[in-house]
């Protein structure tokens, strides 16, 4: 009872109501769950809004589930983690668990979570989640951001605007991809750095992805947007032929002509992709190599099992994966985690290096295959950054220094 | 030749206040998108990411004028922080509404009873700012080039 009519839900919906009309919402319509970034802990505001909300009564009105946490409550002391981030950012956690929602603790909650189905109403937070959900998923989600997320959540309501809408959901940019030689195409690194190349072409717009000489799989599509998402302020892309709402060209552009097209080449895409690095050249040292933003899947933990079998890491050189902790118990449990751990890699759950303050100083030259990753650690961490494959990070992690297989980027078409 | 509403002294520009308030300053100008997460250091207001033209400048204090946030869901919590700390900028000018901008501001007006103007412009409004340096933002989201 508390829970509807408390202070805290009436902070929600005073939120909700003015951001509906700021975004010309004329009505709110239901959503079915949610998901939330706004227990990232940020510092006291972010900490003292939650507690606003929870030590008000408020309660979520639907199934949600939680982001990365600002912490890993088990393995935080392996790492650099001060106390002093440690105690508020775990009574951020606990203020959303007291709210009634799920400690799921991963940014890519559809890799173990039940999914929205086609054309599901819901209120997403984290900005790879979200274009996950509307483009793989067909679900619909605004792009909600940290604080909205939650009043959805407790009001069980979102404003009827913007990604909700069909008519909003329509491609707007044309990515026309049959220049992209076969080898490219067929190389997974391929996916961050050409969602990194339309994410700062595109900016908001919806792309239209076609033509691509290979099938992306779910791994790909993960990081494609999240790479979008993070360079561009991308919610949204068709693939034709693959996603939901894009069975045919037609369908994509929802019968209209596409304003823009555009046609990246090798010569482009290799640029993109040395872009994503800065401040570290090739053969340069290396202090760790870390994957898994967003959070590693399954199927990403069997195929870094088969490239380290056997091998073992540079000793000047850790190997850091992130991901959530039930990714973590799937992948114990189908044997993933032994070769990982002769090779000498590590595990962090529930978190990842760019929301917990946990490097110690003495990294300052990372190495990744995730897009995001790269796109914010300059910035966030002010750390130098390397991007190759998967397959050039285990080769730099065994050689202590940046190693790239070059071939797929200099293939002629 | 299209100066005529861009000079200082010369007449407003009209917005739409999506959070009304007064404020003025030093315009603090891009053309390119900002993520506050990763590109706004809430302790001290200054903008940190590397690939942004306006790295290494403050935007405390500063009426910024930015077309749109960009990339992480977070900015509002960056920008959240920076306005319970004041590192935040006086006031936000963009190019049509930004969501995450007027987010912040109006969970801030609730929280801490103080937030940023946020006033979205037309384009060529927004464009118009990049010869002004420094402006007042009033209530009714009039900008006036001081």
């Amino acid at each position: 009872m508390r829970g509807k009519d408390g202070e805290g839900a009436r902070l929600a919906m005073s939120i909700l109501a003015r951001m509906a009309d700021v975004v010309g919402a004329r009505e709110l319509l239901d959503i079915t769950s949610a998901h939330i970034d706004s227990s990232l802990y940020q510092g006291p505001a972010t900490l003292e809004f939650a507690e606003r909300l929870a030590d008000g009564g408020a309660r979520v009105q639907v199934p949600t589930t939680l982001n990365v946490s600002g912490v890993d409550e088990h393995g935080w002391r392996e790492w650099d983690v001060s106390e002093s981030w440690v105690t508020p950012a775990r009574r951020q956690m606990e203020a959303y668990e007291a709210m009634g929602c799920e400690p799921t603790w991963t940014c890519a909650p559809y890799q173990t979570q039940p999914r929205p189905g086609v054309g599901e109403q819901v209120a997403w937070g984290e900005s790879s989640a979200i274009v996950f959900a509307n483009s793989v998923l067909g679900a619909r989600t605004e792009r909600y951001p940290d604080l909205l997320d939650i009043c959805c959540a407790v009001t069980g309501r979102a404003p009827a605007a913007g990604l909700h809408l069909t008519g909003n959901r329509a491609g707007q940019v044309l990515v026309d991809l049959s220049g992209v030689p076969r080898r490219l195409a067929e190389e997974p690194a391929l996916y961050p750095v050409l969602g990194h190349w339309i994410g700062l072409r595109v900016e908001g717009r919806i792309p239209v992805l076609d033509g691509l000489r290979a099938r992306p799989g779910e791994d790909d599509l993960k990081a494609l947007g999240a790479a979008m998402a993070s360079s561009g302020a991308v919610g949204l892309f068709h693939w034709v032929g693959l996603t939901p709402e894009a069975p045919d060209l037609d369908a994509a552009f929802q019968g209209r002509e596409p304003a823009t097209r555009m046609c990246p080449g090798p010569a482009a895409l290799r640029a993109a992709r040395d872009e994503l690095g800065s401040g570290l050249s090739d053969s340069a040292g290396l202090d760790l190599v870390v994957l898994g933003s967003p959070h590693f899947s399954l199927s990403e933990f069997a195929a870094l099992a088969r490239l380290v079998d056997g091998r073992r890491r540079h000793p000047g050189v850790r190997l850091l994966i992130t991901t959530g902790r039930a990714v973590r118990e799937l992948a114990a449990r189908a044997g993933h985690l032994d070769a990982i751990e002769s090779f000498g890699g590590e595990l962090t759950v529930d978190t990842c290096i760019l929301t917990t303050p946990m490097l110690p100083e003495s990294i300052r030259r990372l190495m990744t295959n995730s897009a995001k990753y790269a796109w914010y650690t300059p910035g966030l961490l002010e750390r130098a950054v390397a991007f190759g494959s998967l397959a050039d990070c285990v080769e730099s992690a065994v050689a202590g220094r940046v190693t790239r297989d070059d071939g797929a980027w200099t293939a002629e078409p | 030749m299209s100066d005529a509403p861009a000079a200082p002294g010369s007449g407003p520009l009209t917005g739409r206040a999506l959070v009304a308030g007064a404020a003025e300053g030093a315009v603090l100008y891009s053309s390119e998108p900002l993520s506050f997460w990763g590109g706004y250091d809430a302790k001290t207001g200054e903008i940190i990411d590397r690939r942004h033209p306006l790295a290494g400048r403050t935007g405390a204090g500063r009426i910024m004028a930015i077309p749109a946030t960009r990339g992480s869901s977070t900015t509002t919590a960056v920008l959240l922080e920076a306005i319970r700390r004041g590192t935040a900028p006086a006031a936000f000018l963009t190019r049509g509404p930004d969501t995450f901008l007027a987010l912040a501001a109006i969970v801030a007006a609730q929280l801490y009873n103080r937030a940023p103007p946020v006033v979205a412009l037309s384009a060529g409004d927004f464009d118009a700012l990049r010869r002004i340096p420094r402006a007042r933002v009033e209530a009714t989201g009039t900008v006036l080039a001081r």
